[in-house]
């Protein structure tokens, strides 16, 4: 695999838009063509070699392909919004933050994030892994605003926690959070699966019509429209595990009577339920 | 010279003239188009090479929403549909966004792109008529008007309620100059007045809440008071019942009301030579067939109801329709009728948006998916096709997708090509739900519609409906210069090849603007001005004297003073009133 070292030149004041930063884009290209693309600040465009310095290792291209890509990211990206759009293959490492919307529609590859991430990551993601060390904002592997169509394929492990609207409108795909999540986890899922070994503040689930959603630990407050199923111990997906016992409710049929959500939630963490 | 060129040697299709792909020369001066330009003109005149290429009068959209309150609620409750379709700004163009409902100025290069240079919008709320000509007057590069609704408009079901036609008339008068508008259209009649009551109307002799008018007595006297005025148009009628199973047979029953009813136009205008008599025939313009075309009794036993209403209007010449196609994909439905999208609302659960509109009418707003997996939604696609091929004459049909209803109208180039290939039906047949063939006369239908019927359904029909053939939808003499130069040999046609038949209609060769390039290839060249169209009627003045005073009286019913409620013409771009009913 071809690597491309990205190191920020310069702090950057008004955020970037960098839909650019694709394996699938610079796949091909010289060092000097990645440079010349183009990158969004504000109403203008600039080319990328204005903000970073574009580094291979031995090799003078980056891969043939996207598959054959890695795009390593020395430097905070906080201020750098969607990294890694709508790539299809190959890898994107960033060693520090992600600003917001960062693996938007990925349909392949990996992007690997080793510190937080802003709002909207994996928002509408198709495939692909997405792996977060550290934090992450708001509508994670969310629709868009007007939508209920999130993500549908793909991967998305975060390390830390999450807040608001995680998953929101998921139509297929997991999630993992090792930490906590806030509100409106799971809003209007559909498909897929969410795995939340932390707690969770209040809205979980709502409005959720098909999928499995998972709480680890205790919900604040437990939303109005479930049904107690029975319980099960020691409920895994795939290679995530979770020990103890876990009480099954299916829902949410606040608003339609035909729901098919399947909500487990740790039963020592919520003894009132 | 501004607005002078010459398109030479290309096919030309210009149907009122019973041109038929006559290799010619189109010559225009000053935005108007001429016999020839002398040789002192042509020396430094742009002229245009169309050899090997079709050659049609300007796109007429006479059915279509683009500009006021309920298209900006689709826009506003629809950012899904605007963050992964839009354009950047240029040094000649402003940048825009949305793919069913784009902003204005999106939606007036696209239209421009695909040949199309004249677009009425069809729905306007009397009261939300200043926010319709704001918009229309921000969208570049198209000849606008727009129709007024008027269908359940309660000043209107009184009198006619109370046998007052010319106070009626009266009335339908001064509202089109108050609010610069062109035409009359009628939604849902008397059923959109329950609707403020949570109810509908379900048959034509059914009488509404208080005003106790039934849909047979609007649409029979909107359509007198429309051929008393001498009105450009026909009434635009969206007949009751509409996207319900079943609902056919009322569509047929409302065309039967105005049969017998006489045409007549009374335009005080200058009309560009044509060989065909450019005035309108038709007393009722049926606007979306398709919606108003199911049969059955539930969804469950739904089918096509085409044929028969078809059938009828085969038999009879007072009815022009357009289609309203649904091409597949996304689309955001919007109509005055608020019941029928209630019933969307139910049906589907997506996000709803709906308005009563006062003393005058109501709308409603939902995003809709159109799927080739979805049996109903199939059968739909098929009966939009089948309205246009299963009616005879061409002089009877226009083509629409009822933008955005059905679909957007950047997918008119996909259904222009399903009317002129079979090949390309069939490829999607197989692609759709069974229904689609099973449940429609389409799968036995091998018409294929000719270069030269796509310029009348297209051009010169619609333009010629809705009374603007005096200048539009022709290349004769004196006709605006609006011409499309489609990259298209219509002697080298081949309905097979049906992806270079889509290809050469999204993009224009040439879009021509009153002898200007605005498209070349589909980008935008040049951004000339605009005009917008209204119907300036005249009635006596005594007779408006006496309606003023009695509207004066009810407008204690409006929420705003009835100096405020006029439209003034400078919210218009380059207003161009055509004078009615002037000579009495």
């Amino acid at each position: 695999m071809a690597e491309v070292v990205l190191i920020p030149k310069k702090e950057i004041d008004i955020k970037l838009e960098a839909e650019a930063i694709t394996p699938d884009a610079f796949a091909g290209k010289s060092a000097e063509e990645i440079g010349k693309l183009e990158i969004w600040q504000g109403p203008k465009t600039y080319p990328l070699a204005e903000f970073f310095d574009v580094e291979r290792n031995e090799e003078d291209f980056a891969g043939e392909t996207a598959e054959d890509t890695l795009i390593r990211i020395k430097g905070d990206m906080l201020r750098v919004k969607k990294i890694g759009e709508g790539m299809t293959a190959g890898r994107i490492e960033i060693e520090g933050s992600a600003g917001m919307h960062v693996g938007t529609g990925m349909k392949g590859g990996e992007i690997l994030v080793s510190g937080d991430v802003d709002s909207w990551a994996g928002m509408e993601m198709e495939g692909g892994l997405l792996h977060i060390k550290g934090n992450v904002g708001d509508h994670v592997g969310c629709a868009y605003r007007g939508s209920w169509h999130g993500m549908k394929g793909g991967r998305i492990v975060i390390e830390g926690s999450a807040r608001h609207q995680l998953g929101g409108g998921m139509d297929g795909g997991e999630i993992f959070v090792e930490g906590n999540v806030e509100g409106f986890c799971g809003i209007r899922q559909t498909g897929g699966l969410i795995a939340v070994r932390g707690g969770a503040l209040r809205t979980v689930g709502v409005e959720m019509s098909g999928g499995t959603l998972l709480i680890g630990g205790r919900i604040e407050r437990f939303s109005p429209g479930f049904e107690y199923v029975g319980s099960e111990t020691g409920p895994a997906f795939g290679d995530f595990e979770f020990a103890g016992e876990f009480k099954k409710f299916a829902g949410d049929f606040a608003i339609s009577k035909r729901a098919k959500g399947v909500l487990y939630v740790a039963a020592d963490a919520n003894p009132g339920l | 010279m501004a607005g002078t060129i010459a398109v030479k040697n290309g096919y030309v299709l210009d149907p009122l003239n019973e041109i038929n792909g006559d290799v010619m020369d189109i010559f225009i001066r000053d935005g108007k188009v001429v016999k020839e330009l002398s040789a002192a003109e042509m020396q430094d005149t742009k002229v245009i090479d169309a050899t090997g290429m079709t050659v049609m009068p300007g796109g007429v959209d006479s059915h279509s929403h683009v500009a006021g309150a309920k298209v900006n609620a689709g826009r506003q409750m629809r950012p899904e549909d605007h963050y992964k379709c839009n354009i950047n700004k240029t040094g000649l163009t402003h940048s825009g966004s949305g793919y069913t409902v784009p902003s204005v100025y999106k939606q007036g290069y696209d239209y421009a792109a695909m040949g199309y240079t004249t677009v009425f919008e069809a729905a306007v709320p009397p009261l939300e008529a200043r926010h319709t000509h704001e918009e229309m007057r921000a969208t570049p590069l198209l000849d606008m008007g727009s129709y007024l609704v008027l269908g359940n408009n309660w000043f209107l079901m009184r009198y006619l309620r109370d046998g007052e036609i010319d106070r009626a008339a009266a009335y339908v008068a001064w509202m089109m100059k108050t609010h610069k508008t062109y035409g009359i259209k009628c939604v849902n009649p008397a059923g959109v007045e329950n609707w403020g009551w949570g109810e509908n109307v379900n048959n034509l002799d059914q009488a509404n809440i208080h005003f106790e008018m039934t849909p047979r007595e609007m649409i029979r006297g909107l359509t007198e008071v429309n051929e008393m005025l001498g009105m450009p148009m026909p009434l635009h009628l969206h007949a009751n019942n509409l996207g319900h199973p079943g609902c056919y047979e009322i569509t047929k029953d409302s065309l039967k009301i105005p049969d017998g009813v006489k045409a007549k136009q009374k335009m005080d205008v200058e009309w560009a030579e044509t060989k065909m008599d450019p005035s309108r025939e038709r007393s009722v313009y049926l606007t979306h067939l398709m919606f108003n075309s199911f049969a059955g009794t539930s969804w469950g036993d739904c089918e096509s109801g085409v044929k028969d209403i078809a059938d009828y209007i085969n038999n009879k010449d007072h009815v022009v329709i357009d289609s309203g196609c649904t091409p597949f994909g996304e689309a955001t439905v919007m109509t005055g009728d608020g019941p029928a999208i209630h019933d969307l609302y139910t049906l589907t659960g997506n996000k709803w948006s709906n308005a009563d509109i006062e003393l005058e009418c109501g709308s409603g707003v939902i995003p809709f998916t159109y799927l080739k997996s979805n049996p109903v939604h199939s059968l739909q696609w098929a009966m939009g096709l089948e309205t246009l091929l299963l009616i005879k004459d061409p002089w009877k049909t226009i083509m629409t997708t009822d933008s955005p209803n059905g679909g957007p109208f950047t997918k008119y180039p996909v259904v222009m090509t399903w009317l002129m290939s079979e090949a390309s039906r069939k490829q999607t047949f197989g692609e759709c739900h069974k229904w689609a063939n099973d449940r429609s006369e389409l799968g036995g239908v091998d018409r294929e519609l000719s270069l030269y019927d796509i310029a009348i359904l297209t051009r010169a029909n619609p333009a010629r409906t809705i009374g603007m053939a005096h200048r539009k939808g022709t290349l004769g003499i004196g006709a605006d210069g609006d011409v499309t130069v489609y990259n298209l040999n219509p002697q080298k046609l081949d309905s097979n090849n049906y992806e270079e038949l889509i290809r050469a209609f999204a993009r224009a060769e040439y879009t021509i603007k009153a002898g200007e390039i605005v498209a070349k290839n589909g980008e935008i060249v040049s951004v000339p001005e605009k005009r917008t169209y209204y119907s300036e009627v005249h009635v006596e003045d005594e007779k408006e004297k006496e309606m003023l005073v009695d509207v004066k009286e009810w407008f204690r019913y409006y929420t705003l003073g009835f100096a405020n409620y006029p439209t003034p013409e400078k919210y218009l771009e380059n207003p161009t009133p055509i004078q009615i009913n002037k000579e009495r």
